[in-house]
């Protein structure tokens, strides 16, 4: 019901929206919950559990029970609060968890069944038979217990994510917030001011009292118009500090365009991070329920909240009101509504001593036992010395006194501490080093005593920054006292709702502690209080004071929970903004990217890099063709490949050659310039952890190449060799892999095609297999090395990047005339196979130079990074699975990686697992599939047959355990 | 999390790679034994309380720094380069 003349909604602008098909009419400047309690709508939503009716109990982001979705598709947004969504015109909401209807729900019959869905019933009841869990139970729970569900529909909707600095952040914006703002922000410090509300002043909105001779609104309004014309000062409304992080760091969110804003181009939400010198904590306090029988009906209302509807949105909760309290602060809610106009029907103070405090009856020493009304409150039974009543009232307005919200103090795990004289946990200075408390969320409930907490807390801030305090005079406000005597639940048989959302009751705490779940995070696990998307902000402290009772404790002994951010829910989306899609990860394109996309190669990712995987042609239908011709051309004639995606890492100082023998097993300081040689680097730990081949390219100067996916590792690796283990060497180091565009030219013809193309041309001497130089085409200045990934004649020649799109080009085209030309991984992959070259697939991380056959390249006469343990008996032996080639005996048999090997009639278990297959290829050569694999004992095992065993594909292969090289072992190919 | 490069000043830690306790730079001796080599390698301890452990400024400078904070309070007492901490050992 609207009130006239109250609230700061706009009553000349209607605002119409869309409420479960049902047209609602409301004012700009309304929430859903608002608009709703305007017009007479109670009935909000249905419990979790026992799908109970609920109305709202809040008027802030505490919520626990008006959970609504937002618009539909793929935009639909579940779970949003009614008290924190603005209303706009077309908006679109629907109430939740509800079947078929909020009115008729069907579901409500598990409330009938309440007394077998009691607390840790999951637990004990459900457990048997087991296979029903998965199958029966927990899709029917899921079912039947809900919040608001995903459209499972791609969101298209934009998020952005941001970083702001500045030298003091205040989060909240109500009295303290707003003083300590203006206080600091006069001694030009920069300040962020963030609330989660739509407009700053927080409680002074939902007030009647005055500041500085003006309505507490009025002084809100003027205060932040002040902040806002400052320069240092930013004003950050709808933004809920999430999280509280090291060293000044704070989570946000700022919900840009939820309410409807007509400027297209914004995000729907931001997420802030936040860096700031001070911070203070100015986030007020939250209102908590009283426990007592059916306190969870339609109609039932935190005392602040009622307030709020009323002075904040003109809107009275109900016709006939009755407010109970266990303290000064509800007589509050008791007069505003009587000077409004509302029939107060009694106020209930559970303190004998309670006095008379306005034009309306005062009950001490009452206390609610119970309410009836079937989806709304019709009445509350008042227990009191006189006896029982009945009060006939549609709104029960209910404090329990206030809790400090210290939530986010206790980010890096801070423990707040229990006030007895405010009944309430309170925050720590420095709970998180930086952040200072002030005001209501430190324990300060009168407006009087937040405004000069907040100026107090910005001088400290002002002087641990080094800057001198400032003389802020106080503004006139009230400065009344807050007594409480603490009332958490009303002794009474039935149910007594705590945790409202998750449906937890006090009679589950007490269950709880008579099954012994007597720490807090154990009760919270066993009954889910807290659990719910509130995370218990309206019920942990009155759940851990019944805890504390059944257990013979007190609060302070009991403790919290532990809080964790956020504090209010933050969609990923927001969280992971702009990394949805292409965002995901960055993506390095090749010089050739353009060139071989012309051609249609489909490409495969190696890492961040795109790379070809085959170059099809007209008529070939697999991919087997293209590889099987494209292995033909390096074979036969020459092909050409983009390798620019090995890491490369320009060396250079007079103790390059020192430093590389370090962190190679095998020499390099001995290394000819011109010359290049094959490496193999481990870990401190004896696994190999890289190969690869570097050249001296000068005396001081190599270039050392790494494989694809090590590339980023090795190079941390190198600058922690460098700088923390020999920083005495004078050597530098550059990843200049974007810098070279470097690609393979293989095959019999490869020198053929490079003497077209260099101007000076190239024979054996100059450049001998494993030698290397620099080359010139025309005015470009590159280098050609002679190493070979194929077994072939074959060289690598590399160019200035600016270059590798025309040269990739000229390349495949002198390949093509000669009857080569362009090809993939795939084809690579083979060539590799077919010459036992190892990648990654192999040097797996739990591989040793041993494991590989290349235990003598761990050189005897240095000390190299991974040789002491390399060492370790274990490490190697006929016990360690080694690498093999593998062939099938049956050469129509396609062979798989990730297979695993038998003894040839031994059943195929673990315990007689012999090894696995890490990599294949078809052999165009040799007319079958390759593997290379791991066997135990292996190198002493060739000729023997195993049988190769995948239970995934369902096959059973025998094979004959080789060499892991199959072609030309002698290498003559290679050197020709 | 913030970190103070020596080099690049206050920086995001997002900006830093994390590797573990700060003894990695102490490599030990090839023939120090197997007790010690053991230690180096694997053991690590998991102090409440102060603790220097090494992170690399990949996304800036390259630096690997020494710093030591404060594992119960989160506050970071000091960065300084590797290679200056390990100077200042020896």
């Amino acid at each position: 019901m609207r009130v006239e003349g109250k609230g700061l909604i706009d009553r000349t602008h209607r605002v119409s929206f869309n409420f479960d098909g049902q047209q609602i009419s409301g004012y700009a400047g309304d929430t859903v919950a608002s608009a709703l309690l305007a017009n007479d709508i109670r009935l909000m939503a249905r419990s979790f559990k026992y799908h109970r009716p609920r109305g709202v109990l809040t008027a802030g982001s505490e919520e626990p029970n008006a959970l609504m979705t937002i618009g539909n598709g793929a935009k639909q947004d579940p779970n949003v609060r009614a008290t924190v969504q603005e209303i706009y015109n077309g908006l679109e909401v629907r109430s939740q968890n509800a079947w078929p209807s909020l009115n008729v729900d069907a579901m409500a019959v598990n409330n009938l069944l309440s007394p077998f869905f009691g607390a840790g019933f999951y637990y004990k009841m459900m457990m048997w038979p087991k296979p029903l869990w998965e199958k029966f139970y927990e899709p029917l729970i899921r079912r039947a217990a809900g919040l608001g569900g995903l459209s499972v529909e791609h969101n298209e909707d934009t998020y952005e994510r941001a970083w702001a600095h500045c030298d003091l952040l205040v989060i909240g914006g109500g009295p303290t917030g707003l003083m300590a703002a203006l206080t600091a922000a006069k001694s030009g410090l920069d300040v962020i001011i963030a609330d989660e509300d739509s407009i700053m002043g927080g409680r002074l909105n939902a007030e009647t009292h005055e500041v500085d001779g003006m309505s507490g609104q009025e002084w809100a309004a003027k205060t932040v118009a002040e902040l806002q014309a400052m320069d240092n000062v930013r004003v950050m409304t709808r933004t809920t500090v999430t999280g509280a992080y090291d060293q000044g760091t704070y989570g946000a969110l700022e919900r840009v365009a939820h309410h409807g804003n007509t400027v297209t181009d914004l995000p729907l939400e931001c997420f802030w991070r936040i860096v700031s010198k001070r911070t203070i904590l100015a986030t007020g306090a939250l209102e908590r329920p009283i426990a007592f029988r059916n306190n969870d009906r339609p109609g039932v209302m935190n005392a602040g909240a009622v307030r709020s509807y009323l002075n904040r949105w003109g809107v009275a909760a109900g016709k006939t009101v009755a407010v109970f309290g266990n303290n000064d602060n509800a007589h509050r809610t008791a007069q505003d509504l009587q000077a409004a106009g509302v029939n107060v029907a009694a106020l209930i103070d559970s303190r004998t001593d309670a006095q008379t405090s306005g034009d309306f009856r005062v009950i001490a020493g009452g206390q609610v036992t119970d309410t009836t009304g079937a989806k709304g409150l019709s009445s509350v039974i008042v227990k009191h010395a006189g006896g029982s009543e009945t009060l006939d009232v549609d709104c029960l307005a209910v404090s329990g006194g206030w809790n400090p919200s210290v939530h986010l103090a206790c980010h890096t795990n801070g423990r707040p501490v229990w006030n007895d004289s405010i009944a309430a946990f309170v925050p720590l200075a420095n709970m998180v080093l930086g952040l200072l408390p002030a005001g209501a969320c430190n324990g300060d409930f009168s407006t009087a005593a937040c405004l000069q907490a907040g100026i107090n807390a910005a001088n400290e801030a002002l002087g641990e920054l080094g800057k001198k305090p400032v003389d802020q005079s106080v503004p006139q406000a009230e400065n009344a006292s807050y007594n409480i005597t603490p009332l958490w639940t009303v002794p009474h048989k039935g149910r007594a709702w705590l945790d409202f959302q998750n449906d937890v009751t006090a009679k589950d705490i007490k269950q709880a502690a008579a099954e012994n779940f007597s720490s807090v995070e154990h009760m919270k696990r066993f009954t889910t209080q807290g659990m719910a998307t509130d995370q218990g902000k309206n019920s942990n402290v009155g759940a851990l004071a019944i805890l504390a009772d059944a257990t013979g404790r007190t609060i302070s002994e009991t403790g919290t929970t532990t809080f964790r951010p956020p504090y209010t829910p933050v969609a990923i989306a927001a969280m992971g903004a702009g990394a949805q899609g292409d965002g995901f990860a960055p993506k390095r394109f090749m010089t050739s990217h353009a060139a071989t996309i012309e051609r249609n190669a489909p490409m495969i990712e190696a890492g961040l890099w795109f790379r070809p995987s085959y170059f099809p042609q007209a008529g070939e239908t697999t991919w087997r063709e293209s590889c099987d011709r494209e292995v033909g051309y390096v074979r036969k004639t020459v092909g050409v490949a983009d390798v620019s995606t090995l890491g490369k890492i320009d060396i250079q100082g007079k103790d390059a050659g020192e430093f590389l023998d370090f962190v190679y097993t095998n020499m390099f300081s001995t290394l000819k310039v011109g010359k290049v040689r094959y490496g193999l680097m481990l870990r401190e730990d004896g696994h190999v952890m890289d190969d690869g081949t570097t050249a001296r390219i000068g005396e001081n100067h190599y270039v050392m190449t790494t494989t694809t996916a090590a590339a980023g590792p090795v190079m941390r690796h190198l600058e922690f060799v460098r700088q923390c283990l020999r920083p005495n060497l004078e050597i530098n180091l550059i990843s200049t892999t974007e810098q070279w565009a470097q690609f393979a030219v293989a095959g019999p013809k490869s020198r053929e095609l490079l003497n077209d193309l260099v101007d000076d041309p190239i024979n054996n001497q100059a450049f001998p297999f494993m030698g290397c130089g620099d080359i010139s085409i025309g005015d470009v200045q590159g280098r050609l090395f002679r190493i070979s990934f194929s077994g072939e004649h074959a060289y690598e020649i590399a160019v200035p990047s600016r270059f590798g799109d025309a040269l990739f080009r000229e390349l495949v085209n002198r390949a093509e005339e000669m009857g080569g030309g362009a090809y993939g991984m795939e084809a690579l992959n083979a060539l590799r196979i077919e010459k036992g070259f190892i990648t990654h697939a192999e040097i797996h991380g739990r591989i040793t130079a041993d494991d590989i056959g290349m235990g003598k390249m761990v050189s005897a006469k240095k000390d190299c990074i991974g040789k002491t343990a390399s060492e370790r008996p274990g490490l190697s032996g006929e016990h360690r699975e080694q690498l093999v080639g593998l062939m099938p005996l049956d050469k129509s048999k396609e062979l798989s990686g990730g297979a695993h090997l038998f003894e040839r009639t031994a059943e195929a278990i673990r315990i007689n697992d012999q090894g696995y297959t890490t990599s294949v290829a078809y052999s165009p050569e040799l007319g079958c599939w390759l593997a290379q694999g791991f066997l135990k004992n292996g190198l002493a095992r060739h000729g023997e047959v195993v049988r190769l065993v995948d239970h995934l594909r369902d096959k059973e292969i025998l094979c004959e355990v080789c060499h892991p090289v199959f072609l030309d072992p002698e290498g003559g190919r290679a050197r020709g | 999390m913030r970190i103070t490069c020596p080099h690049c000043g206050e920086r995001d830690r997002r900006e830093f790679y994390y590797v573990g306790d700060a003894l990695a730079i102490d490599r030990p001796e090839p023939d120090a034994g197997s007790d010690v080599w053991n230690d180096y390698i694997h053991n690590r301890d998991n102090p409440a309380g102060v603790t220097r452990d090494l992170w690399y400024h990949e996304s800036g400078c390259s630096a690997w720094t020494v710093v030591t904070r404060n594992t119960v309070t989160h506050e970071i007492l000091d960065t300084m380069l590797a290679a200056d901490a390990k100077e200042g050992q020896s």
